[in-house]
């Protein structure tokens, strides 16, 4: 399907009924979470549309999380880099440190309506698990959250902090012990406890209508952009870059100009030690669709199917799959995706603490690499709105110690 | 008709019910399985469920977990488990194979190049775990069309209204999961069964097999009262576990045959008499 096929439908009206976005998308899982997704579903499509809903929503949001975060103009890195304008959406400002709050108070109001007692996640960096314990306590649920066995030793952080907030944490030592098997424990613990349990996705990945659903929360953070722009820069932004792991941040920072063909999108992925070595998680790069955690979509995966390890030094980007949305966007040319390797994203990493005073998380470093080399070939007429999804303080160790210092 | 069909028109003849066990390929190494699905015609199986492994089996406990996890070590690819099948065919005619797996292996082969070659192997039955009909319009008419029954599952929070599009498509038999849950976990309720099965039929004239939570000759028998088939899994894969570990492969392939062996006679029996 091209966009010129499209003509009559905006982007903007995906996905279909079933949660389909082109041939990606949709709802692969065993039969017994098909009645569960079909209630979350309605609750969804139901609550979107309802007033009170959305103003407890609002207020939470400006209230708890902080919001609107601010767009700020990096006068000195732009000036640095000698090219397009940069501005900075900082969502590194909200509370808990990371754009994944914005979902999980929204998945939260949901919970509450639905009358669910029991909150799982899954994580990958810890942030989502964070902002997920956080919400819990807030409303006094239990909470469990599963965690790679791998991803619990590179983020003891997050860990403690989770643990400070009331959850249970569960190492996961099945299959790669990361999150992809996070997301699988989760999804076994969800088939098991439907009845009163919630599972709160932190990314706009798993079956219908997950990945529509976190978009639309996570959209918040476009919406603000747009209106952002216009106020510093009286338009919209010439391009937009934001880091992809299962690709939340971005799709809630595309979304709201999906249907503007004038600004340009760049999803960065992480390419690991080189997308020629195989050792990355850049599935919409270098990987093939398929069919994971209940949508088809692109992967990292063999020639018989079975999906293969990936790498990144952020724990939130190591993921071999990746929202349909971002799939489908890729497919029709609408969103291009490029790929920062590790050590790209950790001079990212430092040009951004050092030039500017704010250290961004490794996940976003990508974002910030992939913008010193996007700027430069734009003219300085033009601006860029880069997604900073979060703040590095969880990193500061594995920074540290790539750096060979020791605390 | 199908060799399904057939399978179990002559159970009904003999009023008898079919006990269907299921093991991984390639668990725990890809010598065993042809001897194994042997020994368990022998040992009074009547229909073969063959786990296709996979690296993400989101619907499956620890135990069949472990078994993937097993077998991927061997590389066991679904063309792989095509071959076993292939071979089993060469001596067995008459005993119906129903491979159970996840979708992406699949779509990697493409559904007609594996429906294909599915068929030339001798398959009968694809029971894939994670495509619901709504996703399968393309699918299911592929594998029909190479004589293959689609085998769908129905759980407890199926509502009645689905259940009437599910087994629309459905052939061969339908597969009730007894339990919410992942296999290997719970025990089930046969009362609970019972009463759902009821509700199935009302739907249905398709055999009901019932599988989940069916752990030793007792429960075996007991479902049988009320299903027309039993499936029985993660009891069977806990005595691979249990002497996978040896340096020894030939040795503890054959404890493992033994033992699988032994639980089905004493299944069979409990179920005939
Ligand atoms: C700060 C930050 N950015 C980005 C991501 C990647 O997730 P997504 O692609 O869904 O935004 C994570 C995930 O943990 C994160 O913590």
């Amino acid at each position: 399907m091209t966009i010129e096929q499209q003509a009559d439908k905006k982007l903007s009206d995906m996905p279909d009924e079933q949660g389909h976005f082109g041939q990606y998308g949709g709802m692969f899982v065993p039969e017994t979470l098909m009645e569960p997704l079909r209630e979350l579903k309605e609750a969804y499509i139901h609550y979107f549309q309802d007033k009170e809903f959305l103003a407890e929503l609002d207020n939470d949001l400006a209230n708890y999380v902080g919001r609107p975060s601010p767009l700020y103009f990096a006068e000195r890195w732009s000036r640095e880099l000698g090219g397009a304008k940069i501005y900075l959406k900082r969502e590194d400002l909200n509370h808990t440190g990371a754009h994944k709050v914005n979902n999980t108070v929204g998945q939260m109001l949901l919970a509450k309506r639905m009358g669910k007692t029991r909150i799982i996640a899954e994580t990958g960096a810890g942030q989502h698990g964070v902002a997920t314990a956080t919400v819990a306590a807030r409303l006094g649920l239990e909470c469990v959250v599963y965690m790679g066995a791998e991803d619990i030793q590179r983020q003891a952080l997050n860990v403690y902090r989770m643990k400070l907030l009331g959850a249970r944490v569960v190492s996961v030592e099945s299959g790669s012990r990361t999150l992809k098997d996070a997301l699988n424990e989760a999804m076994r613990d969800w088939v098991t406890h439907i009845d009163n349990t919630f599972y709160i996705i932190g990314t706009v990945a798993g079956p219908h209508p997950y990945p529509a659903m976190v978009r639309d929360f996570q959209a918040i953070i476009g919406r603000e952009a747009r209106e952002q722009s216009v106020q510093h820069e009286g338009r919209l932004p010439d391009a937009l870059v934001a880091c992809i792991g299962g690709g939340s941040n971005a799709m809630g920072l595309f979304y709201p100009f999906v249907d503007d063909q004038d600004v340009s999108m760049y999803g960065v992925e992480a390419a690991g030690h080189g997308l020629e070595t195989g050792e990355h998680a850049a599935p919409l790069c270098a990987g093939k669709p398929g069919v994971l955690h209940g949508n088809r979509t692109y992967l990292m995966e063999d020639r018989h199917g079975q999906i293969i390890p990936t790498h990144s030094v952020s724990a939130g980007l190591d993921y071999p799959g990746v929202g349909p949305e971002h799939a489908w966007l890729k497919d029709i040319g609408r969103a291009n995706y490029v790929a920062i390797t590790d050590e790209e994203a950790l001079s990212g990493f430092h040009d951004l603490t050092r030039i500017e005073g704010i250290i961004p998380a490794l996940e976003s470093s990508h974002a910030m690499a992939y913008v010193t080399k996007l700027a430069p070939t734009m003219d300085k007429d033009q601006f860029i709105v880069a997604n900073l999804s979060g703040r590095g303080d969880k990193d500061i160790h594995t920074v540290a110690t790539i750096d060979g210092i020791e605390f | 008709m199908s060799r399904i069909q057939a399978c179990f028109e002559q159970l009904k003849t003999n009023k008898k019910k079919a006990l269907i066990p299921y093991v991984a390929a390639g668990d725990p190494n890809p010598d065993i399985t042809l001897d194994l699905m042997h020994a368990m015609v022998d040992a009074g199986a009547d229909i073969i469920e063959l786990g296709v492994p996979f690296s993400d089996p989101m619907a499956d406990g620890p135990v069949i977990q472990k078994a993937s996890e097993r077998a991927l070590v061997y590389g066991t690819s679904l063309t792989d488990v095509l071959a076993i099948v292939k071979q089993f065919r060469q001596t067995n005619s008459t005993t119906p194979v129903v491979l159970m797996g996840y979708l992406n292996p699949i779509e990697i082969m493409g559904y007609k190049v594996f429906a294909q070659a599915a068929q030339q192997s001798g398959v009968d039955g694809v029971l894939t775990v994670d495509i619901p009909p709504e996703e399968a319009s393309d699918y299911i008419p592929i594998l029909t069309s190479h004589e293959l029954d689609p085998i769908f599952l129905l759980s407890p929070t199926t509502t009645k209204e689905r259940m009437k599009i599910i087994c629309q498509y459905a052939s061969g038999f339908i597969y009730y999961v007894s339990v919410k849950g992942v296999t290997g976990t719970s025990a089930l309720n046969t009362e609970e069964v019972a009463q759902r099965l009821k509700i199935i039929q009302e739907v249905t004239d398709l055999p009901i097999g019932v599988g989940f939570g069916i752990k030793n000759a007792e429960t075996a028998a007991a479902v049988g009262r009320v299903a027309d088939a039993v499936v029985v899994g993660s009891a069977l894969v806990n005595l691979v576990e249990k002497n996978a570990h040896t340096s020894n492969n030939e040795a503890s392939n054959q404890k493992i045959i033994k033992e699988i062996s032994q639980v089905l006679v004493s299944m069979r029996s409990a179920m005939d008499a």
